[in-house]
């Protein structure tokens, strides 16, 4: 065509057509962790695991938001020191990969409860897949002293510990 | 009274939904000139030209296949200037979005139009197509510019 400006008639280089588009959907926030969560990781900068304490039936919730989603009281200033060792509650061995998660394949995404703690924590396990159980004692590896953040990527993952494995009463509420 | 309590930690943090999209044999077809630098677009059996193409014919559901090659050049229906574009926007600097009427199609479509300033745009102007150097199949392959100054 006459008003074509830079091509002139030149085949295409590629050999490919062009069947798919990525499609780049992004928002940008500035977050906000707000009172509750930020004295969270204010401990956890210290290495320090702090949960909150529900005055109404003594539930221990960590991480805390700050207010109990059963009873809606809030929890006040005060923070319950908690292990880093816990027991595994479920897990999952993940072989799919997904393009934010850095991790190598498979890898263990377990549900922790911390020893003290009555709510579930998230994380990851560095075990043998076939090793992985229900109840199988754990404990916290945190990168070096000197790296540590406001940040919960201060815990690298957990790891199992010489311990027998928790009653399944201990843990079956979680469940 | 309560001491203060400390500030709240903030942090960025951005949330993405990236996805890619199957394209079908019309869109792949428009995409793929597109990083050949040609513009295609669909003729429906009234004679009209949809551009972008569309697969289907939206007043009565016909499938369409025929393909055209139109100008890369046209005419600006209608715009807004962008005075301060956000960083996801095309371009670093103040732009126009604007419906444009590629000649050659009987339909219009919002893309970019690269002008030196909000006064150089006006509705009805002539603008043509600037490819980037490197081209992949895109809609951001090109922008538009006003003809005078290309
Ligand atoms: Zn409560």
């Amino acid at each position: 065509m006459s008003d074509r400006q830079m091509d002139g008639d030149k085949p295409s280089e590629h050999d490919e057509d062009v069947t798919l588009l990525r499609v780049p959907v992004s928002l940008d926030y500035d977050y906000s962790a707000g009172v509750s969560a930020s004295r969270f990781l204010r401990g956890i900068e210290q290495g320090k695991l702090l949960g909150q304490r529900c005055p109404v039936d003594g539930r221990v919730y960590f991480p805390s938001r700050g207010s109990c989603p059963q009873h809606a009281v809030t929890f006040g200033d005060e923070t319950v020191d908690l292990s880093d060792k816990g027991t595994i509650v479920t897990f999952s061995i993940v072989r799919v990969p997904s393009a934010n998660i850095p991790l190598e394949l498979p890898y263990i995404a377990v549900n922790v409860v911390l020893d003290g703690a009555d709510t579930i924590l998230m994380h990851v396990l560095d075990a043998n897949p076939e090793d992985v159980h229900m109840g199988m004692r754990v404990q916290a590896v945190w990168k070096p002293r000197e790296e540590w953040t406001t940040s919960t990527a201060n815990i690298l993952y957990f790891r199992a510990i010489d311990e027998p494995d928790a009653d399944y009463d201990q843990y079956k509420e979680h469940i | 009274m309560c001491p203060e309590p400390e500030a709240a930690l903030t942090a960025p943090h951005s949330l993405e939904y990236t996805y890619k999209r199957s394209l079908g044999p019309i869109l792949s077809q428009f995409f793929t000139a597109l990083r050949d630098r040609r513009m295609l677009a669909v003729r429906r059996s009234d004679g009209s030209v949809l551009m972008p193409p569309k697969e289907y014919d939206p007043d009565t559901g016909a499938s369409l296949d025929g393909m055209i090659e139109i100008s890369s050049e046209g005419v600006v229906r209608s715009w807004s200037w962008v005075s301060k574009p956000r960083r996801q926007q095309p371009l670093d600097h103040a732009f126009a979005y604007a419906l444009i009427q590629l000649d050659g199609a009987d339909t219009t479509f919002l893309h970019v139009v690269d002008a030196v300033e909000e006064g150089s745009m006006s509705t009805g102007m002539r603008v043509a197509a600037r490819w980037k150097a490197e081209t992949t199949g895109s809609m951001t392959d090109f922008v538009f510019v006003p003809v005078s100054s290309k």
